[in-house]
């Protein structure tokens, strides 16, 4: 277990760290996928494969996808003359690296490290469906508003301007 | 180090890259990118302590992942048509030259 | 309370109302205007007329006198009350100055007839007589007091009515001045009789301050001097009409009065105002006499023992001073004044009938003799120096007649009126239980005035022509001057002539209505019944044959000296300054009064108005321009602050304000990125507070 978690682990870490320092934004959002997929995988490692195959459908399937649409609809200057970082790169990886440690040292001072595990849950997409409609059908309901008003603004947004016929 | 300690850990680390990313990357897409990967920071989160968590029957975890993903969706398409639509009137994704809002 | 009583007010009223009037016509309106004013002059004497029918009819004693009082406006608990008598001293005034003023209005026509302001004249004269008839009726001694000032106010107008002339111009003013000076007196006369008896109406039902409960009062005390206090009062009203009635030491402004024009010199300052000062003593002349109970009946009060001295120091120095005048008018003042002082004087020795008698045979042929004179002065254009005249007898027969009647009756020639009144006066003076000396200044006196009066008559009409060739320097004003320049001497208009005839007969009959015979006038007045008899008359004769015979003595001096030989150069001295130059120089002079009141109260009054300005200059101007210069200072100080301070500071504010904001807006870089790490900071911030707390 232990193993798998850590190569997983690793899988996720390389491709994000890739994902955010790559010059090419194509080869960032390749990379990206890749820290996703070992997301998934530690999902299916946690017992959630419902979430797991989720998050490849959603994630990998549509929104790294939407990604490269975006990126390739946004390069028609060329290629990336620019340099990727900002000019205060050093500023923000300074506050990053702060907020890890405060989040590492809020961690590791929190929770007691015990070792006794919990049984893995068994829980199937009946029960999550039954979730779904009963406990959470108003969340759902309430996503399913939120996901219109979503395409619907999406479209507007990136709707070309109408120009008036003289 | 517990396993739940260590999927914290984990996702910490994620998160502060995504940060990382975001503070620092010029094109737009990518910054949008890097809040994706917060996103997902929390994600997991949420299944580590679901997992790892007293109550692992109530489901609860799995519900937020669920609709925490359904939501940073549909928020990429809205941000990715603002940043399309930003791009069709400045022509460029800089972030460092979109300050027109400067005080 | 009969009609006429009731309405008495309107005999004032009516020629004041004419006046104003004729004050809002323009001076084109010279018929209206004088039309106006003669209209309200008639209908004012034929109500006087009725009011004295009605007296008449009245009877005698004490139901003769009728009063209209009512209440003028309040003050704290009082009421100040004002009101109109009708009684026989009312109703005879009355007369008089309505006649003599009609009389004087219709000659003003033919006078003022080539003078611009026709309609001025008119309108001051109609104000003038109103107000004269005001004093006359008035029951209430403020109400006097008001209308003798209206008639001050008028003589000085009418006196300076040629006021371009700066003679004239000076005579107005020093006639107000002087007056006012009597009428001060006058007025705190007034006010300490109504702080002591509470009211100022003559007369109201026993309540009057002429009534015996007030005099009673006012003569038990006694103040300053040991008088009583009606002595006081009685002698300071006294000055009042001392001043208005030219007694001697305020008769200075009469012969400079003489600047107005003749009409007014006859009516105001012959005939009507001056007289106004004898009538208020003749009015008063209760208080005048109220006599302490031990005292007798017969011995005269100090009030009228003042009023004597006066008016026979008066008569002498008048009569004195006329003999060596040559201003044809100022004979005839210098005459009034005496005249006036023959007046005052029967009023001390003899009582209210006695020198009211004087004053109205006096108000006919001295305002004939005036209006004489203002014909001469007519026919001769603007003539009027006595040395430039002479034989205009020839020229002027019907104003000659005239004037000798007139000159006749001043002068006490028997049967004249003259003779009557001024005979009662020396009558009573030598009959004066406590002097025989008033009689002898009387006498004397009326020598004196038969003299000038004869060698006035042989100056004017009699003798040569004496007009000299060359243009005069007409520095009076008379119209005539003007417009008629170098005629020979003419004969008035009828316009001007029928007034002198009417007052000549007059003066000449007058004078029976107050014989010893049957002195009906002074038991009108007295409020008795005349007796026909023939036991006053007769213990009179010998008095009567005297004053005749210094009448004939005056008249035959004057002829001897100047009737014998004609005058023939103007330009020689009069016979009298050959025999006596330094004496007739002083008379010339009038004694020099006028040169001492000059070097004493003018320098003085000059001297105090200099030291005021000074004051007002120096001091006064000095504190208010020092306060302004504070002022300004201050408000320099002001200004200065409000810019450096308090500006300064706010722009400093502000701009410590703007560029704070400045500084600040600079962290508004509008990069994402940038607040994006503000925001990572914060929560780094907020991660460690909630972990401490909770740690802690």
């Amino acid at each position: 277990m232990t193993l798998f978690f850590l190569i997983a682990a690793a899988l996720t870490i390389v491709g994000t760290a890739a994902a955010m320092s790559l010059r090419n934004p194509i080869h960032c959002i390749l990379s990206l996928t890749l820290g996703l997929v070992g997301l998934a995988v530690l999902y299916l490692q946690l017992g959630a494969q419902f979430v797991g195959f989720t998050q490849v459908l959603v994630y990998v399937g549509a929104v790294a996808i939407l990604a490269v649409f975006a990126i390739m609809m946004t390069r028609s200057a060329g290629s990336p003359q620019q340099p990727a970082f900002s000019r205060s790169w050093l500023s923000g990886s300074a506050v990053a690296v702060v907020v890890f440690a405060v989040l590492a040292w809020a961690i590791s001072s929190a929770l007691p490290s015990t070792k006794i595990v919990p049984p893995q849950p068994a829980v199937s997409v009946n029960q999550i469906g039954d979730a779904l409609m009963h406990k959470f059908a108003l969340p759902l309901e309430i996503i399913g508003l939120l996901l219109t008003a979503a395409l619907i603004g999406a479209v507007i947004v990136a709707m070309p301007e109408r120009r008036e016929t003289p | 180090m517990s396993p739940l300690n260590a999927y914290l850990l984990l996702s910490a680390l994620l998160f502060s890259i995504g940060l990382a990313g975001v503070l620092t990357r010029r094109n737009a897409i990518l910054v949008l990118i890097g809040i994706e990967l917060m996103l997902n920071a929390a994600n997991l989160n949420f299944i580590a302590f679901w997992r790892y968590g007293p109550n692992p029957a109530a489901l609860t975890g799995i519900m937020f992942a669920i609709f925490s993903i359904a939501i940073a969706a549909a928020e990429a398409a809205v941000g990715l048509g603002i940043i399309l639509a930003v791009y069709r009137h400045t022509k460029t994704t800089d972030l460092d030259q979109l300050n027109s809002m400067k005080g | 309370m009969d009609w006429i009583v009731k309405n008495l007010w309107l005999v004032p009223a009516l020629p004041i109302l004419a006046g104003a009037i004729i004050a809002l016509a323009k001076q084109r309106h010279r018929v209206f205007a004088a039309s106006l004013a003669i209209a309200s002059m008639a209908v004012s004497f034929f109500l006087s007329l009725g009011a004295f029918v009605h007296v008449l009819s009245l009877g005698h004693g004490e139901s003769v006198r009728q009063s209209f009082n009512f209440n003028w406006f309040q003050f704290g608990n009082e009421w100040l009350k004002l009101g109109w008598i009708l009684d026989p001293l009312t109703a005879v005034m009355l007369l008089m100055v309505t006649f003599v003023g009609l009389l004087v209005f219709i000659f003003s026509i033919g006078y003022m007839a080539d003078d611009k302001n026709f309609t001025r004249f008119f309108c001051f004269l109609a104000l003038f007589a109103g107000a004269m008839l005001g004093v006359v009726i008035a029951n209430s001694l403020l109400l006097l007091f008001m209308c003798w000032e209206v008639v001050g106010l008028t003589s000085y107008l009418l006196i300076g009515f040629w006021y371009a002339n700066p003679r004239a111009a000076a005579a107005a003013k020093k006639a107000f001045l002087v007056t006012r000076i009597g009428d001060l007196a006058f007025f705190l006369g007034m006010a300490w009789l109504y702080s002591q008896t509470g009211t100022l109406l003559f007369f109201d039902g026993g309540a009057g301050c002429l009534e015996h409960s007030a005099l009673t009062a006012l003569v038990t005390h006694t103040t300053i001097f040991g008088l009583t206090i009606s002595t006081g009062i009685a002698l300071l009203i006294f000055c009042g009409a001392a001043g208005k009635s030219g007694q001697l030491p305020l008769h200075v402004w009469l012969p400079d009065a003489m600047e107005g024009p003749t009409p007014v010199s006859a009516l105001i300052h012959a005939a009507t105002m001056v007289a106004a000062g004898v009538f208020l003593i003749a009015r008063i002349y209760p208080l005048m006499s109220a006599h302490i109970a031990s005292l007798s009946v017969l011995t005269p009060t100090v009030a009228l023992q003042v009023v004597t001295w006066v008016g026979a120091c008066t008569a002498l120095f008048g009569a004195l001073v006329a003999v060596a005048q040559y201003d044809i008018k100022r004979i005839l003042a210098y005459s009034t004044v005496s005249q006036l002082g023959y007046m005052m004087m029967g009023l001390g020795v003899g009582g209210v009938s006695v020198g009211m008698f004087h004053l109205i045979t006096h108000a006919f042929f001295k305002s004939l003799l005036f209006l004489g004179a203002g014909s001469v002065i007519h026919g001769c254009s603007g003539e009027q120096d006595i040395r430039h005249m002479g034989g205009l007898r020839k020229f002027m027969p019907l104003t000659f007649a005239a004037y000798t009647c007139g000159m006749l009756a001043l002068c006490g020639f028997p049967l004249f009126a003259g003779f009557w009144s001024k005979d009662e006066i020396l009558h009573a003076a030598f009959a004066y239980s406590l002097t025989r000396v008033p009689f002898y200044m009387g006498a004397f006196g009326a020598l004196l005035t038969a003299f000038y009066m004869t060698r006035q008559l042989f100056y004017v009409f009699v003798g040569a022509s004496n007009r000299p060739a060359a243009p005069q320097d007409f520095a009076h004003e008379e119209p005539a001057a003007i417009e008629h320049g170098h005629h020979a001497p003419h004969e008035s208009p009828a316009v001007m002539t029928m007034p002198l005839v009417i007052l000549a007969v007059f003066a000449v009959l007058l004078g029976f209505m107050g014989t010893p015979l049957w002195p009906w006038f002074q038991s009108f007045l007295d409020g008795e019944h005349v007796i026909f008899s023939f036991a006053p008359f007769t213990a009179a004769l010998p008095l009567m044959l005297v004053s005749s015979l210094l009448v004939f003595l005056g008249l035959g001096l004057g002829w001897l000296l100047y009737g014998r030989k004609p005058i023939e150069d103007c330009e020689a001295p009069d016979a009298l300054e050959q025999v006596q130059p330094h004496i007739f120089s002083v008379l010339e002079h009038a004694f020099y009064v006028d040169q001492l009141y000059d070097a004493t109260i003018v320098r003085l009054n000059t001297w105090a108005a200099l030291l005021c300005d000074w004051l007002d200059r120096w001091i006064w101007n000095g504190a208010v321009q020092t306060f302004s210069h504070l002022v300004l200072a201050l408000a320099w100080l002001d200004n200065f602050f409000d810019i450096n301070v308090v500006n300064a500071g706010f722009d400093a504010g502000c701009q410590t304000v703007s560029r704070g904001s400045r500084t600040l807006s600079l962290l508004q870089a509008g990069r994402i990125q940038g607040y994006l790490r503000m925001i990572g900071l914060a929560l780094i911030v907020l991660v460690i507070f909630m972990l401490w707390g909770a740690r802690a």
